[in-house]
């Protein structure tokens, strides 16, 4: 990363943008500062369907989503942790991550995840 | 998670008949405000007992992040869930709290005399002069799977706790889950019943290693099926389950079951505190900001729980709150007294109270 681009990043001034699709097909595009999360972003805009009763301390299952498929190598596979906690959610796929687990970086800018018809 | 769910189903006793037990103060929640609320309580000579449906102390910071850090409790730069739970624990130690761990006040009414009769699940009852309600996001109770129609098969043949284990034997049961509460039900269940299936999202259990061991050469003799997979339909009527449809990684299995307990672990409902006649807003229950006095004079509402404008859901900003409510519950329960208003460094008093030699 250049010492610009870093400049501008710790700046605020460059945002990732993330799409949020729900279970009716609509989708919401919010803009994520890198370094937040993906569930502080889907909490900062209102997105519905993301609960996150924990607060993001990896201690619920309420803020569970799908990564789209073109993204899956590049939000990685769930921790270990999360894997635990991915136990108490329902309908989990190899595609679910807790989305407070998913830092906001440069490169997942364009990023798209599924909210699940039902936290829980 | 499990540990708090296996406490909640070691309360399993017929309810109590019992006298009631008499008390200054009852605190709902054993979360660090009401911890804290034991001490601000004890200062000023008003003894207390703590209920909570938890099997420990620590509520939410017990339960949900005992290991993560916590970075704004004045003082401590750093501390745990568990540590801060651990550090109140000692620090409240010299007034004897009584704690009824693993029970929910289930019922709050206030009596003629102006006291309150509250009941535990387990039949046990408190005739308390004050009530603090410090009860956090509610009580924690289990999961309940979003399988359509699941709530008509509740107590009937899907139980979220094994209350009475022979009321298994001989069932076909179904054990969904894959921590200690999952794998200790199979175990203790495996001799009783007809026959016994597990089923777990993924190979792999986060239990006890000895359980899953245990599990594992049940299933290698036979006695245990063991199912990857996930429920996605019930199958039964009349509240009678007949088997449910599960996605595998083969695709769609059939497992035949007359019995279900799933172990998705627990989450916070405001519970019976709803039933109780006070004001409600938003399920939090609102306190003035002089004495954190509900809609009930005699009854106070600390922490998480309340209510009121400028509420931030700090810590902190409960020990506050239990500091100002030991101040007007005081005066409830030792009418007519004079309090002067003492500092632990200095007062002589507070000290032999603490126990400082």
């Amino acid at each position: 990363m250049s010492a610009t681009l870093r400049m501008l990043q710790e700046a605020g001034a460059i945002m990732v943008k993330i799409t949020f699709i729900q279970p009716d097909g609509s989708s919401q595009t919010v803009q994520a500062e890198p370094g937040m999360t993906v569930m502080e972003a889907a909490k900062s805009n209102d997105v519905p369907g993301i609960d996150a009763e924990c607060g993001g301390a990896c201690a619920c299952a309420t803020c569970h989503v799908f990564v789209d498929e073109a993204w899956r190598a590049r939000t990685g596979a769930a921790g270990d942790m999360e894997e635990d906690m991915l136990d108490f959610a329902f309908d989990v796929r190899p595609e679910s991550r807790l989305c407070c687990q998913i830092k906001v970086k440069t490169d997942l800018d364009g990023l798209i995840v599924r909210v699940p018809a039902k936290q829980f | 998670m499990t540990a708090g769910l296996s406490a909640a189903e070691t309360n399993q006793g017929a309810p109590q008949q019992d006298a009631p037990i008499e008390a200054d103060a009852v605190i709902v929640g054993a979360g660090p405000i009401g911890l804290f609320a034991v001490f601000e309580l004890g200062l000023l000579d008003v003894k207390a007992h703590v209920i909570d449906i938890l099997g420990k102390p620590g509520g939410q910071c017990a339960e949900l992040y005992p290991e993560k850090p916590i970075y704004d409790v004045p003082g401590l730069p750093v501390v745990t869930g568990q540590e801060l739970t651990d550090r109140l624990m000692e620090q409240i130690k010299p007034f004897g709290a009584a704690f009824h761990l693993g029970e929910r006040i289930d019922g709050l009414a206030r009596r003629a005399d102006g006291t309150f009769e509250l009941m535990t699940d387990a039949g046990k009852r408190f005739i308390a002069k004050t009530v603090v309600i410090a009860a956090g996001g509610g009580s924690f109770t289990p999961k309940r799977p979003p399988l359509e129609g699941i709530e008509a098969f509740e107590g009937t043949s899907v139980f979220y706790a094994v209350r009475r284990m022979e009321d298994l034997r001989g069932k076909d049961v179904l054990i969904v889950g894959g921590g200690d509460s999952a794998l200790d039900w199979t175990l203790n269940l495996a001799p009783l019943a007809r026959s016994l299936t597990l089923m777990h999202r993924r190979d792999d259990f986060r239990g006890a290693p000895h359980s899953v061991e245990k599990m594992r050469s049940l299933v290698a003799e036979g006695t245990v099926k063991l199912v990857i997979g996930q429920v996605t339909k019930l199958e039964g009527s009349n509240g009678q389950l007949q088997g449910v449809m599960a996605k595998t990684a083969a695709g769609e299995e059939h497992i035949v079951c007359n019995a279900m307990l799933p172990f998705f672990g627990l989450t916070m409902k405001l519970g019976p505190i709803a039933d109780w006649g006070l004001n409600l807003d938003e399920n939090l229950v609102p306190a003035d900001t002089e004495k954190f006095e509900t809609s009930t004079p005699g009854i106070f509402a600390i922490g998480d729980i309340n209510t009121y404008p400028g509420k931030l859901k700090l810590i902190l900003s409960g020990f506050h709150e239990a500091a100002l409510m030991a101040q007007a519950a005081a005066r409830i329960v030792h009418p007519g007294r004079k309090f002067t208003f003492q500092y632990t460094t200095s007062s002589s008093s507070l000290q032999k109270k603490l126990g400082v030699k």
